[in-house]
């Protein structure tokens, strides 16, 4: 085994390239979304842009950090670090501060500490430990069943914090487990139901059952002489059909009531716009206010002047589409998609099924991040509380993608040291 | 060997390629395609506030304010905006019911929920200073500050008129006014509202989610800035106004003072009239329609510009000079009168005097037979074959004077009177069938005939200068450089040559010394005067007279109605005579007439 002199020999500069872009685009975009004329100094730590400075160069020191740490260091302690993540989280519930209806935050001084954002990255350790070890095979029942464990304990301590939002985001280990095996028929079937669930809520239940009952029937005269695919047929027919009526159910009895009407103003059945679609509403408006080229820097007015809500954070993206138009939100867009794909690149190359899961791992994280909330404020998906990676204000969140990142980065660098 | 499922990249890079495609396509949409977010955010973040300019001053031919600004403010409600107010709190405030918060926010809701409109107008200064301290907490509403007009001297209502809001009609015509808006609706505020109003000036500024000002939009790139009314120099003397007013206390009619060298109306009274305050500001609605609904006083009717009467004897003059000017007609002309003119079964009555007359006398006395005569003779002896064309020239002549059309001077309202036409009596009598004695009234200014006192007190004028008048006009200068009208400058003559004004000037100078006017002698001023009784059909006669002062170099010429008053002697001289010497002498000698034209009425 060599021992490296230089921290940066042979890491992926177009990942950190990357990196450094959106971060950078971020606070540009914090600087504008928050700016005005008594606080121009960009170390005006008074102001979101002046602490985002600091949270950047810490995020700095962070990478550097982990460049230097010996590369096995994470592998190795992979359960230990995700237990003490689960530590934590349970902590937070008792000893957190609640803001927002949330209580995920540690109040340390004046810096508030969110442990959800790094139990996402030691849920990707975690699951790369257990998924690379020898013995194990996804097929197996036990496996599945072990793996769902590891992504679910920590969602589900999260649903606890009342932070439903970060939990949906454990759904992105999904692509991890299709990568490594899992029948693409679950991501199917999960693609499937949301449209069901939409489309339940949309549409009268009785109608779609109606239609799926024809759509039963005609596949029954095609099939009808092999028994084993009838029982299947019929076994879903009840099964989906029992999922339509139950949709309704849940929208109605199980969701809280802003959940609710989150998903109403989405599917267009709720048009509100001064109560709850006053957000989704106020984010297209900035957007589509952007125009081709944007207002250009500083010359936003529905950011900068409150109109749109969580402007530096849930919905920085809408900064960009104001003040830098079409282009400026398509380039933004490409260089995630780039990063994405860069990373899922760089984690084919891996040598070892550790760094190959961790690879997955962080990039499906990162794409359900990106996904949701541009989605979010495009009014394509409800409005779903989560940070945009690297661009949105928020010193945990920033600190958390860049250890995620910065730990394949390290990964990737030593990845001819077979372990 | 190939690891297992390596392939299965490619599904997840589609997937994240196609999630990256369908975010760029609705970018594309909602920012390039899909304007109404543009529109929304500019209704967002941009207020449209117009600066209402200070409307003109009113003064008086001596520099006396007649009409001013008084500052007071308006309640604006932004529907859009209001959020989380304490309903029963503002209604206590501003004073009205929780019925009426909500009628007025529907209102202002389906003018629109972007743009401000009136909540409550006028509010008092008291509770201006209440709300101030408190409409922090009513968020979406705010105060805007407007001018009132007032009026320190109470006087000549009608012929400085009102301004009221706006109607739709007008905004539809003309988009310089919105909802809201003032507009001079009557008088001068009407005739001059384009001088007077100014020009509307427009700030764009930026507000935030708070409500917070946020700076002038584009650094006042589409701002425009107010520009103040042009202050009016009126002709009117105000002491003159009010005294008038005061004479007419208690009668209805109407007092026209014109000053004849220059057209100038010094004072324009119709009685009954009404304090201008009453139409300005918060109880204008409550007030007008009290106005508006007194049937029987008619105070809104401006009496000066808008009555119509037969103008009675006064007309006799216009025919005296027609006559002569027709040659049918001598100084020494004489015609009989045995208590009326009597042809036919045409009898006009006269009352008792010496006869038969000269033209001097007949004036003096103000003889009904002469003029029939005269009358007679400008028909059937001017030279022209047939009755309809004799007709048309005396009628061309009359109107001449300025009568049976309007003077297109800068009075709202007017109206023309009436001269009647062929026509007319060919609808009565039949084609052509019509002679001298059938119209014989007109010699008398009975019969159709109609004239406004505005019309009289030109037709004064035109005998004080001998044939020519200027346009009678209100006002005569019009901002910083007092501007007037040109045409109000243009000499207008009659077709009557300047010799034949004297005998008919003589007359009336007999007239007042020792014929029917002679209630009007004032010491030391040699006046010309003639009565007039406009028949009335629906009771008393109206009482009328024109008065010309000095006779020698003419400084004022006055006409007076007074309806129902019977006998011009009554109370039309005295009083025309009362307004002559307040004007030429400052002073009123005479305090017991004045004293009985102050307390007398006349009831109708």
């Amino acid at each position: 085994m060599r021992e490296q002199k230089n921290i940066f020999y042979n890491i992926d500069w177009k990942t950190v390239g990357l990196y450094f872009a959106l971060v950078a685009i971020g606070w540009i975009n914090i600087y504008a979304s928050v700016y005005n004329d008594q606080h121009k100094y960009i170390f005006d730590f008074s102001q979101n842009y002046g602490k985002q400075m600091i949270w950047i160069i810490c995020a700095i020191v962070i990478s550097l950090i982990i460049l230097m740490t010996d590369i096995k260091f994470f592998p190795t302690f992979s359960y230990f670090i995700y237990a003490f993540v689960l530590v934590l989280l349970v902590a937070v519930l008792f000893l957190g501060n609640a803001t927002g209806g949330h209580r995920s935050w540690f109040l340390i001084g004046n810096f508030k500490l969110q442990p959800s954002e790094f139990a996402k990255f030691a849920t990707c350790l975690a699951i790369a430990k257990y998924l690379s070890t020898l013995s194990i095979k996804i097929k197996d029942v036990k496996t599945k069943l072990v793996s769902f464990l590891i992504i679910g304990l920590p969602a589900i301590l999260i649903i606890f914090q009342g932070d439903v939002g970060s939990s949906i985001v454990y759904v992105a280990f999904i692509f991890v487990l299709y990568r490594e095996g899992l029948s693409g028929n679950v991501m199917l079937f999960g693609v499937l139901a949301i449209l069901l669930f939409i489309l339940a809520l949309l549409i009268n239940q009785f109608i779609i059952i109606g239609v799926l009952a024809g759509i039963t029937l005609i596949l029954f005269f095609y099939i009808r002489k092999r028994k084993k695919e009838i029982f299947i047929l019929i076994g879903s027919f009840v099964l989906i059909a029992g999922f339509v009526f139950s949709v309704n159910f849940a929208h109605d009895k199980i969701l809280k009531p802003h959940q609710k009407d989150r998903i109403d103003v989405l599917i267009g059945k709720e048009v509100d716009l001064k109560g709850i679609g006053y957000n989704v509403n106020q984010s297209k408006i900035a957007i589509g206010s952007g125009g081709f080229w944007g207002k250009g820097f500083l010359q936003g007015t529905q950011t900068k002047y409150n109109f749109v809500p969580a402007q530096s954070t849930d919905f920085i993206f809408c900064t960009v589409g104001e003040e830098w138009g079409f282009v400026g939100s398509t380039v933004v867009v490409v260089l995630y998609v780039l990063l994405f794909l860069r990373i899922i690149m760089l984690s084919e190359r891996q040598r070892s099924t550790y760094g190959r899961i961790y690879g997955y791992s962080v990039a499906s994280i990162l794409f359900f991040h990106f996904m949701i909330n541009v989605a979010m404020t495009i009014g394509l998906a409800p409005v779903i509380g989560i940070p945009l990676p690297f661009i949105s204000y928020g010193g945990s969140s920033l600190w958390a993608f860049t250890i995620l990142i910065f730990v394949f980065v390290k990964q990737d660098a030593n990845r001819l040291q077979l372990l | 060997m190939k690891a297992p499922y390596t392939d299965r990249k490619y599904v997840i890079n589609a997937i994240i390629l196609s999630i990256g495609v369908i975010c760029v396509f609705r970018l594309f949409y909602l920012q390039v395609i899909d304007n109404s977010y543009k529109i929304s955010a500019n209704k967002n973040v941009l207020r449209y506030i117009t600066e209402f300019p200070a409307r003109g001053l009113v003064y008086d031919r001596n520099g006396k304010l007649l009409v001013y600004n008084e500052a007071t403010y308006d309640l604006m409600v932004m529907p859009r905006e209001v959020k989380n107010v304490d309903t029963a709190e503002l209604c206590k405030l501003i004073n009205i019911s929780k019925e009426t918060f909500k009628l007025r926010m529907e209102r202002a809701k389906n003018y629109s929920s972007y743009v401000p409109s009136i909540f409550e107008r006028e509010i008092s200064k008291e509770t201006y200073g209440f709300l101030q301290e408190k409409l922090y907490k009513f968020t979406g509403f705010y105060v805007q500050a407007r001018t009132l007009r007032k009026y320190p001297l109470s006087i000549a209502a009608h012929l400085l008129g009102y301004i009221g809001e706006v109607s739709p009609e007008i905004i539809i015509k003309d988009n310089y006014y919105k909802p809201g808006d003032y507009i001079g609706v009557s008088g001068l505020e009407r005739s001059y509202e384009k001088a007077l109003r100014g020009e509307k000036g427009l700030k764009v500024m930026m507000y935030d989610a708070f409500n917070k000002e946020k700076g002038s939009f584009r650094n006042g790139m589409y701002d425009s800035v107010s520009v103040a009314g042009e202050d009016l120099y009126t002709t009117i003397d105000a002491d003159i106004q009010a005294y008038g007013e005061k004479l007419m206390a208690n009668k209805r009619g109407s007092i026209v003072a014109i000053e004849p060298s220059t057209g100038e109306i010094l004072a324009m009274v119709s009685s009954p009239t009404y304090d201008p305050n009453l139409l300005s500001g918060h109880d204008w609605s409550k007030n007008y329609y009290l106005l508006a609904s007194d049937n029987k006083q008619k105070p809104l009717f401006n009496r000066a510009l808008m009555a119509q009467y037969p103008p009675g004897s006064t007309f006799k003059l216009v025919n005296a000079l027609i006559g002569q000017q027709l040659g049918v007609l001598r100084e020494n002309t004489r015609y009989p009168c045995s208590l009326g003119f009597h042809m036919g079964n045409i009898n006009v009555k006269c009352h008792s005097h010496p006869s038969p007359l000269d033209l001097e006398h007949a004036i003096e006395i103000s003889c009904n037979s002469y003029f029939c005569y005269n009358f007679k003779a400008i028909i059937e002896r001017s030279g022209f074959g047939d009755t309809r064309d004799a007709f048309n020239k005396w009628r061309s002549l009359v109107m001449s004077f300025g009568f049976g059309k309007r003077f297109d001077d800068d009075l709202c309202n007017e109206l023309s009177g009436n001269i009647p036409t062929p026509e007319h009596y060919d609808i009565i009598h039949g084609k052509n069938k019509w002679r001298a004695l059938s119209i014989i009234s007109l010699g008398i200014g009975q019969g159709e005939i109609l004239e406004t006192p505005l019309q009289l007190a030109n037709l004064a004028a035109i005998l004080a200068n001998h044939g020519y008048y200027y346009i009678p006009h209100i006002v005569k200068g019009l901002g910083k450089s007092k501007i007037i009208d040109k045409k109000f400058a243009d000499k207008k003559s009659v077709a009557i040559d300047e010799k034949y004004f004297d005998i008919v000037l003589q007359g009336m100078h007999q007239s007042v010394e020792a014929g029917t006017g002679t209630g009007a002698k004032i010491e030391g001023v040699e006046m010309a005067g003639k009565t007039g009784t406009a028949q009335n059909p629906h009771g008393e006669d109206h009482s009328v007279f024109i008065l010309i002062a000095p006779i020698n170099n003419p400084k004022i010429v006055v006409s007076v109605v007074v309806e129902n008053g019977g006998w011009g002697a009554t109370w039309a001289v005295p009083i025309a005579s009362l307004i002559v010497e307040k004007y030429l002498k400052g002073k009123i000698k005479r305090e017991d007439l004045e004293k009985r034209m102050f307390e007398g009425s006349v009831r109708y």
